[in-house]
Protein backbone atom coordinates (compact mmCIF):
# COMPACT_ATOMS: atom_id res chain seq x y z
CA UNK A 1 0.00 0.00 0.00
CA UNK A 2 3.03 2.29 0.15
CA UNK A 3 3.61 4.43 -2.94
CA UNK A 4 6.42 3.85 -5.40
CA UNK A 5 9.90 4.94 -4.21
CA UNK A 6 10.20 8.71 -4.60
CA UNK A 7 12.87 8.83 -7.27
CA UNK A 8 12.95 11.90 -9.48
CA UNK A 9 13.14 10.91 -13.11
CA UNK A 10 13.62 13.36 -15.95
CA UNK A 11 10.32 12.18 -17.41
CA UNK A 12 8.54 13.29 -14.26
CA UNK A 13 9.76 16.85 -14.68
CA UNK A 14 9.40 17.02 -18.44
CA UNK A 15 5.82 18.31 -18.41
CA UNK A 16 6.85 21.09 -16.01
CA UNK A 17 9.79 22.08 -18.18
CA UNK A 18 7.47 22.02 -21.17
CA UNK A 19 5.08 24.42 -19.48
CA UNK A 20 7.84 26.79 -18.47
CA UNK A 21 9.27 26.79 -21.98
CA UNK A 22 5.85 27.39 -23.52
CA UNK A 23 5.18 30.38 -21.33
CA UNK A 24 8.61 31.83 -22.00
CA UNK A 25 8.61 31.45 -25.76
CA UNK A 26 5.14 32.69 -26.27
CA UNK A 27 5.85 36.39 -26.18
CA UNK A 28 7.13 38.05 -29.26
CA UNK A 29 8.14 34.88 -31.04
CA UNK A 30 7.24 34.24 -34.64
CA UNK A 31 4.21 32.03 -34.97
CA UNK A 32 1.84 30.97 -37.70
CA UNK A 33 -0.87 32.23 -35.43
CA UNK A 34 0.68 35.67 -35.64
CA UNK A 35 0.31 35.72 -39.40
CA UNK A 36 -3.43 35.33 -39.59
CA UNK A 37 -4.58 35.57 -36.02
CA UNK A 38 -3.55 37.08 -32.77
CA UNK A 39 -0.81 35.47 -30.83
CA UNK A 40 -0.13 35.85 -27.15
CA UNK A 41 -3.83 35.25 -26.52
CA UNK A 42 -3.52 32.34 -24.15
CA UNK A 43 -5.93 33.38 -21.39
CA UNK A 44 -3.03 34.51 -19.20
CA UNK A 45 -3.18 38.18 -20.14
CA UNK A 46 -6.13 40.51 -19.95
CA UNK A 47 -6.20 41.48 -23.59
CA UNK A 48 -9.45 41.96 -25.46
CA UNK A 49 -8.97 38.70 -27.30
CA UNK A 50 -8.45 36.80 -24.05
CA UNK A 51 -11.67 38.35 -22.75
CA UNK A 52 -13.45 37.27 -25.94
CA UNK A 53 -12.10 33.73 -25.58
CA UNK A 54 -13.23 33.61 -21.95
CA UNK A 55 -16.69 34.84 -22.99
CA UNK A 56 -16.81 32.07 -25.59
CA UNK A 57 -15.85 29.49 -22.94
CA UNK A 58 -18.74 30.70 -20.77
CA UNK A 59 -21.04 30.44 -23.79
CA UNK A 60 -19.74 26.88 -24.35
CA UNK A 61 -20.49 26.12 -20.69
CA UNK A 62 -24.12 27.15 -21.16
CA UNK A 63 -24.40 24.98 -24.29
CA UNK A 64 -22.83 22.07 -22.40
CA UNK A 65 -25.27 22.48 -19.52
CA UNK A 66 -28.15 22.44 -21.99
CA UNK A 67 -26.78 19.33 -23.73
CA UNK A 68 -26.29 17.46 -20.46
CA UNK A 69 -28.94 14.84 -19.77
CA UNK A 70 -28.77 13.00 -16.43
CA UNK A 71 -30.34 9.92 -17.97
CA UNK A 72 -27.56 9.49 -20.55
CA UNK A 73 -25.06 7.10 -19.01
CA UNK A 74 -21.38 6.70 -19.67
CA UNK A 75 -20.62 3.45 -21.46
CA UNK A 76 -19.50 0.67 -19.11
CA UNK A 77 -16.99 -1.98 -20.07
CA UNK A 78 -16.08 -5.58 -19.18
CA UNK A 79 -13.13 -6.16 -16.82
CA UNK A 80 -11.07 -7.33 -19.81
CA UNK A 81 -11.18 -3.76 -21.22
CA UNK A 82 -9.43 -2.20 -18.19
CA UNK A 83 -6.26 -0.36 -19.21
CA UNK A 84 -2.98 -1.75 -17.86
CA UNK A 85 -0.77 -0.13 -16.81
CA UNK A 86 -3.02 2.70 -15.70
CA UNK A 87 -1.55 6.14 -16.37
CA UNK A 88 -0.80 8.42 -13.44
CA UNK A 89 -1.95 11.98 -13.89
CA UNK A 90 -1.95 15.04 -11.64
CA UNK A 91 -0.80 18.64 -11.73
CA UNK A 92 2.45 17.42 -10.19
CA UNK A 93 4.69 14.42 -10.97
CA UNK A 94 4.19 11.09 -9.25
CA UNK A 95 7.04 11.53 -6.77
CA UNK A 96 5.18 14.46 -5.20
CA UNK A 97 2.10 12.39 -4.33
CA UNK A 98 0.84 13.36 -0.84
CA UNK A 99 0.41 10.58 1.68
CA UNK A 100 -2.06 10.76 4.52
CA UNK A 101 -3.01 8.29 7.25
CA UNK A 102 -6.47 7.00 6.28
CA UNK A 103 -7.18 6.18 9.94
CA UNK A 104 -7.02 9.83 11.03
CA UNK A 105 -8.29 11.40 7.79
CA UNK A 106 -11.76 12.97 7.85
CA UNK A 107 -13.86 14.41 5.02
CA UNK A 108 -15.12 17.88 5.85
CA UNK A 109 -18.61 18.98 4.80
CA UNK A 110 -19.79 22.57 4.55
CA UNK A 111 -22.13 24.97 2.79
CA UNK A 112 -25.81 24.45 2.06
CA UNK A 113 -26.16 21.20 4.01
CA UNK A 114 -28.07 20.11 7.09
CA UNK A 115 -25.29 17.99 8.65
CA UNK A 116 -21.73 19.25 8.71
CA UNK A 117 -20.11 16.48 10.75
CA UNK A 118 -16.87 15.08 9.30
CA UNK A 119 -16.78 11.60 7.75
CA UNK A 120 -14.21 8.86 8.31
CA UNK A 121 -13.34 6.14 5.79
CA UNK A 122 -15.31 3.65 7.89
CA UNK A 123 -18.38 5.96 7.88
CA UNK A 124 -18.22 6.17 4.10
CA UNK A 125 -17.77 2.41 3.69
CA UNK A 126 -20.97 1.92 5.68
CA UNK A 127 -22.95 3.75 2.96
CA UNK A 128 -24.23 1.98 -0.21
CA UNK A 129 -21.41 1.34 -2.70
CA UNK A 130 -21.38 1.32 -6.48
CA UNK A 131 -18.81 -0.27 -8.77
CA UNK A 132 -18.12 0.95 -12.29
CA UNK A 133 -15.78 0.26 -15.19
CA UNK A 134 -15.78 3.44 -17.26
CA UNK A 135 -13.59 5.49 -19.58
CA UNK A 136 -11.55 8.33 -18.10
CA UNK A 137 -11.01 10.99 -20.79
CA UNK A 138 -8.24 13.52 -20.25
CA UNK A 139 -8.49 17.04 -21.65
CA UNK A 140 -5.20 16.26 -23.41
CA UNK A 141 -7.07 13.76 -25.58
CA UNK A 142 -5.85 10.41 -24.22
CA UNK A 143 -8.23 8.10 -22.44
CA UNK A 144 -8.11 4.92 -20.37
CA UNK A 145 -10.59 2.50 -18.88
CA UNK A 146 -10.52 1.87 -15.14
CA UNK A 147 -12.55 0.34 -12.36
CA UNK A 148 -13.63 2.31 -9.33
CA UNK A 149 -16.12 1.76 -6.55
CA UNK A 150 -17.46 3.94 -3.80
CA UNK A 151 -20.40 5.96 -2.57
CA UNK A 152 -22.68 7.46 -5.24
CA UNK A 153 -22.47 11.22 -4.72
CA UNK A 154 -26.26 11.60 -4.92
CA UNK A 155 -26.58 9.15 -1.99
CA UNK A 156 -24.04 11.14 0.02
CA UNK A 157 -25.56 14.53 -0.82
CA UNK A 158 -29.00 13.32 0.29
CA UNK A 159 -27.49 11.79 3.45
CA UNK A 160 -25.93 15.11 4.51
CA UNK A 161 -29.17 16.95 3.72
CA UNK A 162 -27.66 19.02 0.92
CA UNK A 163 -29.80 21.62 -0.81
CA UNK A 164 -30.18 19.81 -4.14
CA UNK A 165 -31.34 23.05 -5.82
CA UNK A 166 -27.94 24.64 -5.14
CA UNK A 167 -25.84 25.34 -8.21
CA UNK A 168 -22.44 23.90 -7.33
CA UNK A 169 -20.69 21.15 -5.46
CA UNK A 170 -17.06 22.03 -4.84
CA UNK A 171 -14.17 19.78 -3.83
CA UNK A 172 -11.01 20.74 -1.98
CA UNK A 173 -8.07 18.35 -1.84
CA UNK A 174 -5.17 18.04 0.60
CA UNK A 175 -2.69 18.01 -2.30
CA UNK A 176 -3.55 21.64 -3.13
CA UNK A 177 -5.97 20.71 -5.90
CA UNK A 178 -9.58 21.86 -6.17
CA UNK A 179 -12.47 21.63 -8.59
CA UNK A 180 -16.23 22.09 -8.77
CA UNK A 181 -19.17 20.64 -10.66
CA UNK A 182 -22.79 21.56 -11.40
CA UNK A 183 -25.53 19.98 -9.29
CA UNK A 184 -27.20 18.01 -12.15
CA UNK A 185 -23.86 16.31 -12.94
CA UNK A 186 -23.28 15.71 -9.21
CA UNK A 187 -26.61 13.89 -9.04
CA UNK A 188 -25.99 11.76 -12.15
CA UNK A 189 -26.08 8.12 -11.05
CA UNK A 190 -22.50 7.29 -12.11
CA UNK A 191 -20.88 10.14 -10.17
CA UNK A 192 -19.23 8.45 -7.20
CA UNK A 193 -16.90 9.24 -4.33
CA UNK A 194 -14.49 6.37 -4.95
CA UNK A 195 -12.82 4.47 -2.11
CA UNK A 196 -11.51 1.59 -4.22
CA UNK A 197 -9.54 1.31 -7.44
CA UNK A 198 -9.50 -2.09 -9.13
CA UNK A 199 -11.27 -3.64 -6.12
CA UNK A 200 -8.60 -2.52 -3.61
CA UNK A 201 -8.60 0.53 -1.34
CA UNK A 202 -7.16 3.53 -3.18
CA UNK A 203 -3.41 3.97 -2.85
CA UNK A 204 -2.00 7.52 -2.60
CA UNK A 205 -1.18 7.88 -6.32
CA UNK A 206 -4.79 7.05 -7.21
CA UNK A 207 -6.19 9.52 -4.71
CA UNK A 208 -6.29 7.79 -1.29
CA UNK A 209 -8.28 7.74 0.78
CA UNK A 210 -11.17 9.25 -1.22
CA UNK A 211 -11.52 10.68 -4.72
CA UNK A 212 -14.27 11.87 -6.97
CA UNK A 213 -14.92 9.72 -10.02
CA UNK A 214 -17.20 11.41 -12.55
CA UNK A 215 -17.23 9.67 -15.95
CA UNK A 216 -19.50 12.32 -17.54
CA UNK A 217 -16.74 14.93 -17.26
CA UNK A 218 -13.13 15.32 -18.36
CA UNK A 219 -10.50 13.82 -16.08
CA UNK A 220 -9.58 17.04 -14.26
CA UNK A 221 -13.01 16.99 -12.58
CA UNK A 222 -12.27 13.59 -10.97
CA UNK A 223 -10.36 15.15 -8.08
CA UNK A 224 -8.11 12.89 -6.00
CA UNK A 225 -7.14 13.11 -2.32
CA UNK A 226 -10.37 14.78 -1.21
CA UNK A 227 -10.31 16.87 1.95
CA UNK A 228 -13.70 18.53 1.95
CA UNK A 229 -16.93 19.02 0.05
CA UNK A 230 -19.05 22.16 -0.07
CA UNK A 231 -22.49 22.80 -1.54
CA UNK A 232 -22.83 26.38 -2.69
CA UNK A 233 -24.46 28.90 -5.03
CA UNK A 234 -21.26 30.93 -5.30
CA UNK A 235 -19.08 29.94 -8.28
CA UNK A 236 -16.16 28.03 -6.73
CA UNK A 237 -13.84 27.66 -9.76
CA UNK A 238 -10.98 25.21 -9.46
CA UNK A 239 -7.25 24.65 -9.95
CA UNK A 240 -7.34 24.30 -13.75
CA UNK A 241 -10.59 26.18 -14.29
CA UNK A 242 -9.00 29.32 -12.83
CA UNK A 243 -6.20 29.03 -15.41
CA UNK A 244 -8.47 28.73 -18.43
CA UNK A 245 -9.78 25.19 -18.76
CA UNK A 246 -13.51 25.29 -19.39
CA UNK A 247 -15.54 24.96 -16.23
CA UNK A 248 -18.29 22.56 -17.29
CA UNK A 249 -15.94 20.04 -18.95
CA UNK A 250 -18.74 17.66 -19.86
CA UNK A 251 -18.18 14.78 -22.24
CA UNK B 1 -17.74 42.40 -81.97
CA UNK B 2 -16.39 41.42 -78.59
CA UNK B 3 -16.87 37.79 -77.68
CA UNK B 4 -20.02 37.28 -75.69
CA UNK B 5 -19.07 37.19 -72.02
CA UNK B 6 -21.24 35.53 -69.49
CA UNK B 7 -22.92 38.04 -67.21
CA UNK B 8 -22.51 35.55 -64.40
CA UNK B 9 -19.85 36.47 -61.83
CA UNK B 10 -17.12 33.88 -61.36
CA UNK B 11 -18.01 33.69 -57.67
CA UNK B 12 -21.15 35.32 -56.27
CA UNK B 13 -20.56 37.64 -53.32
CA UNK B 14 -21.96 35.21 -50.68
CA UNK B 15 -19.55 32.49 -51.85
CA UNK B 16 -16.60 34.87 -51.57
CA UNK B 17 -17.59 36.00 -48.08
CA UNK B 18 -18.18 32.44 -46.86
CA UNK B 19 -14.90 31.31 -48.45
CA UNK B 20 -12.80 33.82 -46.53
CA UNK B 21 -14.66 33.32 -43.25
CA UNK B 22 -14.04 29.61 -43.79
CA UNK B 23 -10.33 30.21 -44.38
CA UNK B 24 -10.07 32.06 -41.06
CA UNK B 25 -12.13 29.46 -39.18
CA UNK B 26 -10.19 26.51 -40.63
CA UNK B 27 -6.94 28.34 -39.86
CA UNK B 28 -7.95 28.80 -36.21
CA UNK B 29 -9.10 25.18 -35.95
CA UNK B 30 -5.99 23.76 -37.59
CA UNK B 31 -3.35 25.78 -35.71
CA UNK B 32 -5.06 25.38 -32.33
CA UNK B 33 -5.68 21.71 -33.18
CA UNK B 34 -1.95 21.18 -33.64
CA UNK B 35 -1.31 22.64 -30.19
CA UNK B 36 -3.98 20.32 -28.71
CA UNK B 37 -2.49 17.34 -30.55
CA UNK B 38 0.93 18.12 -29.07
CA UNK B 39 -0.46 17.77 -25.53
CA UNK B 40 -0.82 14.04 -26.16
CA UNK B 41 0.51 13.04 -29.58
CA UNK B 42 -0.94 9.79 -30.90
CA UNK B 43 1.67 9.55 -33.68
CA UNK B 44 5.45 9.74 -33.29
CA UNK B 45 5.76 13.39 -34.21
CA UNK B 46 4.97 16.82 -32.79
CA UNK B 47 3.92 19.99 -34.54
CA UNK B 48 6.49 22.73 -34.03
CA UNK B 49 5.77 25.18 -31.24
CA UNK B 50 5.69 28.14 -33.63
CA UNK B 51 2.87 26.53 -35.64
CA UNK B 52 0.49 26.32 -32.70
CA UNK B 53 -2.21 28.74 -31.63
CA UNK B 54 -3.09 29.41 -28.01
CA UNK B 55 0.31 29.13 -26.31
CA UNK B 56 -0.67 26.19 -24.10
CA UNK B 57 -3.35 23.49 -24.03
CA UNK B 58 -5.95 25.66 -22.26
CA UNK B 59 -5.44 28.55 -24.67
CA UNK B 60 -5.51 26.24 -27.69
CA UNK B 61 -8.74 24.63 -26.51
CA UNK B 62 -10.31 28.04 -25.94
CA UNK B 63 -9.49 28.92 -29.55
CA UNK B 64 -10.66 25.54 -30.82
CA UNK B 65 -13.96 25.63 -28.91
CA UNK B 66 -14.58 29.24 -29.99
CA UNK B 67 -13.68 28.98 -33.67
CA UNK B 68 -15.74 25.81 -33.99
CA UNK B 69 -18.91 27.92 -33.83
CA UNK B 70 -17.66 30.13 -36.63
CA UNK B 71 -16.81 27.08 -38.75
CA UNK B 72 -20.15 25.49 -37.89
CA UNK B 73 -22.17 28.60 -38.81
CA UNK B 74 -20.13 29.27 -41.96
CA UNK B 75 -20.37 25.62 -43.03
CA UNK B 76 -24.12 25.44 -42.45
CA UNK B 77 -24.70 28.69 -44.35
CA UNK B 78 -22.55 27.40 -47.21
CA UNK B 79 -24.36 24.04 -47.37
CA UNK B 80 -27.76 25.76 -47.33
CA UNK B 81 -26.62 28.21 -50.02
CA UNK B 82 -25.08 25.48 -52.16
CA UNK B 83 -28.25 23.41 -52.11
CA UNK B 84 -30.72 26.29 -52.45
CA UNK B 85 -29.00 28.04 -55.37
CA UNK B 86 -28.05 24.91 -57.28
CA UNK B 87 -24.33 25.73 -56.81
CA UNK B 88 -23.58 22.14 -55.79
CA UNK B 89 -25.61 20.58 -58.64
CA UNK B 90 -24.30 22.96 -61.29
CA UNK B 91 -20.69 23.46 -60.27
CA UNK B 92 -19.61 20.65 -57.97
CA UNK B 93 -21.57 17.53 -58.95
CA UNK B 94 -19.04 14.97 -60.20
CA UNK B 95 -18.81 14.54 -63.96
CA UNK B 96 -18.73 11.27 -65.83
CA UNK B 97 -15.79 9.01 -64.84
CA UNK B 98 -14.46 9.32 -68.40
CA UNK B 99 -14.17 13.11 -68.03
CA UNK B 100 -12.60 12.69 -64.60
CA UNK B 101 -9.98 10.38 -66.13
CA UNK B 102 -9.32 12.77 -69.01
CA UNK B 103 -9.01 15.86 -66.80
CA UNK B 104 -6.93 14.07 -64.18
CA UNK B 105 -4.51 12.91 -66.93
CA UNK B 106 -4.33 16.44 -68.29
CA UNK B 107 -3.79 17.88 -64.81
CA UNK B 108 -0.89 15.51 -64.13
CA UNK B 109 0.72 16.60 -67.42
CA UNK B 110 0.10 20.24 -66.36
CA UNK B 111 -2.06 20.58 -69.48
CA UNK B 112 -5.48 21.08 -67.94
CA UNK B 113 -7.06 24.33 -69.10
CA UNK B 114 -8.36 26.45 -66.26
CA UNK B 115 -11.37 28.66 -66.90
CA UNK B 116 -12.56 31.18 -64.34
CA UNK B 117 -16.03 30.39 -63.08
CA UNK B 118 -16.13 26.86 -64.51
CA UNK B 119 -14.91 23.80 -62.68
CA UNK B 120 -13.24 20.95 -64.50
CA UNK B 121 -13.61 17.35 -63.34
CA UNK B 122 -10.52 17.51 -61.08
CA UNK B 123 -11.68 20.70 -59.38
CA UNK B 124 -15.15 19.24 -58.86
CA UNK B 125 -13.56 16.17 -57.28
CA UNK B 126 -11.36 18.25 -54.96
CA UNK B 127 -14.03 20.79 -53.95
CA UNK B 128 -16.76 18.19 -53.37
CA UNK B 129 -14.16 16.10 -51.53
CA UNK B 130 -13.08 18.90 -49.18
CA UNK B 131 -16.72 19.65 -48.29
CA UNK B 132 -17.19 16.00 -47.30
CA UNK B 133 -13.88 15.95 -45.41
CA UNK B 134 -14.72 19.11 -43.42
CA UNK B 135 -18.16 17.66 -42.65
CA UNK B 136 -16.45 14.56 -41.25
CA UNK B 137 -13.98 16.72 -39.32
CA UNK B 138 -16.89 18.56 -37.68
CA UNK B 139 -18.84 15.34 -37.00
CA UNK B 140 -15.83 13.57 -35.43
CA UNK B 141 -15.07 16.76 -33.52
CA UNK B 142 -18.56 16.70 -31.99
CA UNK B 143 -18.11 12.98 -31.31
CA UNK B 144 -14.95 13.52 -29.24
CA UNK B 145 -16.25 16.73 -27.61
CA UNK B 146 -19.37 14.95 -26.29
CA UNK B 147 -18.79 11.17 -26.39
CA UNK B 148 -21.57 10.60 -23.84
CA UNK B 149 -24.15 13.28 -24.74
CA UNK B 150 -23.63 12.49 -28.46
CA UNK B 151 -22.91 8.82 -27.73
CA UNK B 152 -24.79 7.67 -30.84
CA UNK B 153 -22.46 9.76 -33.01
CA UNK B 154 -19.33 8.57 -31.21
CA UNK B 155 -20.62 5.00 -31.59
CA UNK B 156 -21.07 5.56 -35.32
CA UNK B 157 -17.35 6.34 -35.56
CA UNK B 158 -16.36 3.28 -33.53
CA UNK B 159 -15.95 4.87 -30.09
CA UNK B 160 -13.91 7.71 -28.61
CA UNK B 161 -10.33 6.67 -29.47
CA UNK B 162 -11.17 5.81 -33.10
CA UNK B 163 -13.24 8.98 -33.58
CA UNK B 164 -10.23 10.94 -32.29
CA UNK B 165 -8.02 9.17 -34.84
CA UNK B 166 -10.44 9.97 -37.68
CA UNK B 167 -10.56 13.61 -36.51
CA UNK B 168 -6.76 13.79 -36.85
CA UNK B 169 -6.89 12.05 -40.26
CA UNK B 170 -9.44 14.63 -41.50
CA UNK B 171 -7.06 17.39 -40.40
CA UNK B 172 -4.37 15.69 -42.51
CA UNK B 173 -6.66 15.62 -45.55
CA UNK B 174 -7.62 19.28 -45.07
CA UNK B 175 -3.93 20.19 -44.81
CA UNK B 176 -3.21 18.23 -48.01
CA UNK B 177 -6.08 20.00 -49.78
CA UNK B 178 -4.78 23.40 -48.66
CA UNK B 179 -1.32 22.61 -50.08
CA UNK B 180 -2.75 21.52 -53.46
CA UNK B 181 -5.28 24.37 -53.57
CA UNK B 182 -2.79 27.11 -52.70
CA UNK B 183 -0.22 25.69 -55.14
CA UNK B 184 -2.76 25.73 -57.97
CA UNK B 185 -3.85 29.25 -57.07
CA UNK B 186 -0.19 30.26 -57.31
CA UNK B 187 -0.14 28.79 -60.86
CA UNK B 188 -3.35 30.63 -61.81
CA UNK B 189 -3.25 33.93 -59.86
CA UNK B 190 -6.38 35.10 -61.72
CA UNK B 191 -8.37 32.68 -59.56
CA UNK B 192 -7.24 34.50 -56.41
CA UNK B 193 -8.45 37.81 -57.86
CA UNK B 194 -11.79 36.22 -58.77
CA UNK B 195 -12.30 35.06 -55.17
CA UNK B 196 -11.81 38.66 -53.95
CA UNK B 197 -13.02 41.16 -56.56
CA UNK B 198 -15.96 41.09 -58.95
CA UNK B 199 -14.83 39.03 -61.93
CA UNK B 200 -16.97 37.73 -64.79
CA UNK B 201 -16.91 34.07 -65.52
CA UNK B 202 -15.07 33.04 -68.69
CA UNK B 203 -17.28 32.25 -71.71
CA UNK B 204 -19.20 29.00 -71.52
CA UNK B 205 -17.53 27.30 -74.45
CA UNK B 206 -13.88 26.49 -74.76
CA UNK B 207 -12.20 28.52 -77.51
Amino acid sequence: MSPKPPIVRHDDLKPEFGRLRRRGLLRGGFSLGALTLLTGCDLSTHSGVDAALEAMLRFDDRIQEALFDKSRLAETYPASAITHPFRFNAYYPEWQVRIIDPATWRLGVSGLVRETRAWSVADLRALPQQRQITRHICIEGWSQIGQWSGVPLHVFLKRIGADLRAKYVSFTCFDGYSTSIDMPSALQSQTIMALDFESRPLTPEWGAPLRLRIPTKLGYKSAKNLQSIAVTNKYPGGYWENQGYDWFAGV
Amino acid sequence: MRPLRSARPAHPVPIRIMHWIGVYAIGCMMFSGWEIYDASPSLPFLFPQWAGLGGWLGGALAWHLSAMWLLFADGLAYLAYGIATGHFRRDLAPLHPREVGRDLGAALRFALPHRIGHYNAVQRLLYAGIIIVITFAVATGLAIWKPIQFGWLTGLFGGYPIARGIHLAMMGLIAAFVVIHVTLVAFYPRTLVSMIANTSADPETTP
